[in-house]
């Protein structure tokens, strides 16, 4: 009883429905009707900008319709998803951004982590490096693709000047490789903040005790960061994994300060625009914005279901 | 002030689980009542019905004339002392006392002088201007029992208000409220776990076990009339010692020899096949100090261990009991929260004994004080029923 | 040696988030002239040192100083609308138990990981069809449905950290629930909410996607938008020394708020994600 049974009548409660309660008391009712109450304009809010949207995405999917002729509007079924999956482009788009994925997440994991272990262990300069470390989080995606653009560019930039086996003259918007990559270090300068602040959460709880424990049965530093700190913060690992992902998988606005879509580096997020945007095409758009939706999801799964992610802590539960 | 009546209550939870199974306690005008028992026995649950904050399935809260059943807890008058003392961290110590007045909307000058006059009570006059964040567990405790007392409410309610302190001042905070509890005369009511705390504060002490109440009775009749097995092994520290025992005519058999009983108390247990026989430690003695040695109440031991306190010695005997006894001694191991130990003679002995680890001693039982008990039911057989307060007919069934 | 390890770290930390920085910051000094022509093209403005007047011209400039004002408005609406709305779903998330609450949870977490572009096309248009197209509102709204998850997770984590016993202890004194609600749970609950609002302010004056495709004209268009569109008196080129000092005008909030508040944000991202 006490703790046990105090703290969590509510899911004792919850279990309620499937064994047919005695009897639901006013309270509960009350709580019941308080509980859907409060939570209702949140829904409202959430759904009105995304649920409507995306049936009417769905519907305006099977239509060719563009707004430069919206009086011809007209039912062709599943043509735009055919047109699209069966489009070399639409695949190759979805290559680069699966590759925007995995190699951002991958450095930012590393890079993130180390910066997490310097912010768990320093003492001295403590407010001074966090306050550092939230303003690439804070500042503004497309400053940051600004920045890096002047940074790579060759009339202006640093960065070739800097690194010693680079052309002077080195253009790096000028072919898909090193456009790419100028893209990458944005997003990865701008996010691996976020990923060292999730982790440095992790780390924290990871109990001092159980790490000395490790050093008096005389584990390395190497061993003790192996055996006993990664797998103790893997949930959080995960975690993080998974929204800096699924993010990344979105990448859209370095893009388009960086390179507007030139040299191949266009990603999913950035067809499905310049199809409904800048040309107008919002049948064929809706279509990319479903396959882009299903896409999310279907990373999402993998991500769950590969790492075994526990949803239930990413829902804060 | 008020009486507080529970009328056979129950608490089941959706998923069907009864916290608290028919419980009836009658608690006097100004009576100091303890709900003692292991965790998981509905002690809080029950507390917590008791001042609202808990759903009643079914049966009747009584305060005063008032079925309370279903007030709100602002309602029903009556103030309660949290585990953790719930203090309102951004107020500071005047105004969490003040927050059940202020909540009434009370005149800030009636405010002020009650707040002033708790405070001189409980000694906080200094404190008054701090944050609870700032006080120690002693004085964050004396701020929950002053807010509770500003309320003039009908009934103080507990609940294992001391857990939270170290053992000294535990013991002087327990001094404490007893000493409060008598001067204001107010009805109590006290959740703890620690009989320590059940047998001195309370005027009767009701215990629980998994939802059920055992006995209800003062700590006095607990302590010598334990109405079944459950009772007589919770109460009691160290605990009393449990031993298969044959019983013919006033001879009791128990492992390490015969002693005699009196006949009032071997009649009731006769034919009963292999009972338990129940004997605190304190009726053993050191056969070379104790004073009435007689060969039928004397008996000879191999001591495995001696623990010597200073006032007094423990002495463990080790000892063989029949299957089914241990398997009773297990189950009611587990009842207490207990590891399922050794079968074990735990005696106390006078500070004075040499009985030293090794030896073959001779040890002295007041047998006219044991207790027998049915292993089927748990029940006590030799219970002085005038004297052992009220036991419900299902403790003597469902017990251990 | 491990201190040395420890300031050659804290070094590499504080240079990663810096150096970009103070790279615009620089940019933001050069002279117009010196980079079209590539003329300096070294780290800091040596020759080409312009002191403020890329600022002057920035903040001269209509668009610009219009885009900052919808950029702040908009994102405070949204702000303060989100974390109200946040408040009363996290505290009955994190404290009742009622039907429909594992929806709403889930329902919070799909939308955070929406991809955000691929409600472009229909946002855009039924936003004309009802005239929310180019108008703050019509930004506010998806800034709140967006935020929402973000706010309500960091906020019920706050929310679960107050004790319940604080609520009963209230409700025993002769609280009401609102009473309890509001003299015990929302000011020990105010920390929280703050730093909801700073993450809030965080995404909406991030957001980009919604910038560029639900505003047409300075009528709405907030400042990364307005940023991306910037264009100087030479359309074929960039005006970068113009665009660095309105980006670092951009930042500047930003950094401010970093400043004050830096505990409550880094307490606000973890205590959200890594819950134990």
């Amino acid at each position: 009883m006490t703790s046990a049974t105090v703290a969590t009548p509510a899911t004792d409660a919850g279990k309620g429905p499937k064994s047919a309660p005695p009897e639901v008391s006013d309270r509960a009712r009350h709580e019941n009707r308080l509980g859907q109450r409060l939570v209702a304009p949140a829904v409202v809010v959430m759904l009105v900008v995304t649920a409507f949207p995306i049936m009417r995405a769905l519907y305006l999917s099977l239509y060719n319709y563009s707004l430069t002729a919206p009086e011809d509007r007209q039912f062709i079924g599943l043509s735009n998803y055919l047109t699209a999956l069966t489009d070399t482009l639409f695949w190759r788009d979805i290559g680069v951004t699966v590759l925007y994925m995995v190699v951002t997440v991958a450095i930012e994991l590393v890079i993130g982590f180390a910066f997490a272990l310097v912010m768990h262990r320093v003492i001295f300069a403590r407010g001074l490096i966090r306050t550092s470390i939230l303003i690439p989080y804070g500042i503004i995606t497309v400053v940051s693709g600004f920045a890096w653009q002047f940074a790579f560019t060759y009339q202006n930039g640093f960065v070739n000047g800097w690194l010693p086996f680079i052309e002077d003259d080195f253009n790096w918007f000028g072919d898909p490789v090193p456009a790419v990559i100028a893209i990458m270090v944005s997003e990865i300068w701008k996010t691996t903040p976020f990923m060292s602040l999730l982790l440095l959460a992790g780390l924290a709880q990871v109990s001092e005790d159980m790490v000395e424990a490790a050093k008096v049965d005389g584990a390395t530093w190497w061993q003790r960061l192996w055996k006993v700190i990664l797998p103790n913060m893997k949930a959080a690992i995960m975690v993080a994994v998974l929204f800096r992902a699924l993010d990344a998988y979105r990448i859209f606005d370095n893009i388009f300060v960086m390179t507007a879509g030139a040299q191949g580096t266009e990603s999913i997020s950035f067809l499905t625009y310049r199809q409904s945007i800048e040309q107008f095409q919002l049948g064929m758009g809706s279509a990319l914005a479903v396959l882009l939706f299903l896409s999310v999801l279907l990373v999402a799964f993998l991500i769950v279901k590969m790492f075994k992610v526990d949803l239930a802590q990413a829902r804060g539960e | 002030m008020a009486a507080i009546t529970l009328k056979n209550i129950v608490k089941k939870y959706g998923d069907g689980f009864a916290a608290v199974n028919d419980v009836s306690i009658d608690i006097a005008d100004g009576e100091f009542v303890i709900l003692v028992g292991p965790s998981g026995c509905g002690k809080s649950t029950l507390l917590r019905m008791i001042v609202g904050l808990e759903d009643i399935t079914s049966g009747d809260m009584m305060i005063g004339d008032r079925k309370v059943n279903d007030l709100a807890p602002r309602d029903r008058n009556l103030a309660m002392v949290f585990q953790n003392y719930a203090l309102y961290p951004h107020l500071s110590v005047y105004e969490n006392i003040a927050f059940p007045l202020r909540l009434a909307g009370a005149p800030d000058q009636e405010v002020d002088e009650k707040v002033r006059n708790a405070s001189k009570t409980l000694e906080l006059d200094e404190h008054l201007e701090r944050k609870p964040g700032n006080l120690s567990g002693g004085q964050r405790q004396r701020v929950a029992m002053g807010r509770a007392i500003v309320r003039e409410a009908d009934a103080f309610l507990f609940d294992e208000p001391l857990s939270n302190l170290d053992a000294k001042l535990r013991g002087q905070m327990r001094t404490e409220i007893a000493r409060l509890q008598k001067r204001l005369g107010i009805t109590t009511v006290y959740v703890t776990h620690d009989q320590t705390e059940a047998m001195t504060l309370g005027d009767r002490v009701a215990v629980l076990k998994r939802g059920y109440l055992q006995q209800l009775a003062t700590p006095r009749e607990l302590y010598e009339n334990p109405g079944n097995l459950f009772v007589a092994g919770f109460i009691g520290s160290p605990p009393m010692n449990f031993l298969p025992a044959e019983v013919d005519g006033t001879t009791v058999t128990l492992p390490f020899g015969t002693v005699q009983i009196p006949e009032e108390k071997a009649e009731r247990a006769q034919g009963k096949g292999v009972l338990m026989a129940g004997i605190r430690p304190e009726f053993f003695e050191d056969a070379q100090i104790a004073d009435k040695v007689g060969s039928d109440s004397t008996f000879t031991a191999d001591i495995d261990f001696v623990e010597w306190l200073g006032n007094e010695t423990y002495a463990y005997i080790p000892f063989e009991a029949p299957p089914e006894v241990e398997a009773k001694m297990r189950e009611l191991e587990a009842d207490l929260e207990g590891e399922g130990l050794r079968t074990q003679l735990v005696v106390s002995l006078d500070g004075s004994s040499r009985i030293k680890e090794g030896d073959k001693a001779e040890i002295y039982v007041d047998a006219t004080k044991m207790h027998l008990f049915d292993p089927a039911t748990g029940e006590n057989l030799t219970v002085d029923r005038e004297h052992a307060g009220e036991i419900p007919d299902h403790a003597l069934v469902t017990a251990g | 040696m491990r201190k040395i390890g420890l300031v050659a770290g804290v070094g590499a930390v504080l240079v990663w988030c810096l150096l970009p920085v103070v790279w615009i910051i620089s940019l933001s000094f050069k002279s117009q002239a010196a980079v079209s022509g590539g003329t300096d093209p070294g780290f800091l403005p040596l020759d080409s040192f312009t002191g403020f007047a890329n600022y002057a011209d920035v903040l001269a400039d209509d668009q610009f100083r219009r885009a900052i004002i919808n950029s702040i408005g908009i994102s405070l609406i949204a702000t303060l609308l989100s974390v109200m709305i946040a408040t009363l779903a996290a505290y009955a998330i994190a404290r009742l138990e009622f039907k429909g609450k594992k929806l709403v949870l889930t329902t919070a977490l799909a939308i955070a990981m929406f991809p955000v572009v691929s409600l472009v096309s229909p946002l855009f248009d039924l936003w004309r069809t009802i005239g929310l197209y180019d108008t703050w509102p019509g930004l506010i709204l998806p800034y709140m449905s967006f935020t929402l998850p973000l706010a309500i997770w960091t906020l019920s984590a706050f929310f679960r950290e107050i004790p319940w016993e604080m609520e009963q202890a209230a409700q025993v004194d002769g609280a009401t629930s609102w009473q309890a609600f509001r003299k015990v749970i929302v000011p020990l609950a105010a920390p929280g909410v703050f730093t909801a609002a700073i993450l809030t302010f965080f995404f909406a004056w991030n957001d980009f996607v919604f910038g560029i495709t639900l505003t047409s004209t300075e009528n709405a268009r907030p400042i990364p938008a307005a940023l991306s569109f910037f264009v100087g008196p030479d359309p074929f080129q960039r005006p970068a020394g113009l665009l660095a000092a309105a980006a670092v005008v951009a930042t500047i909030p930003i950094v401010l708020i970093v400043l004050v508040f830096q505990r409550k944000i880094v307490a606000g991202l973890t205590s959200g994600a890594v819950k134990g």
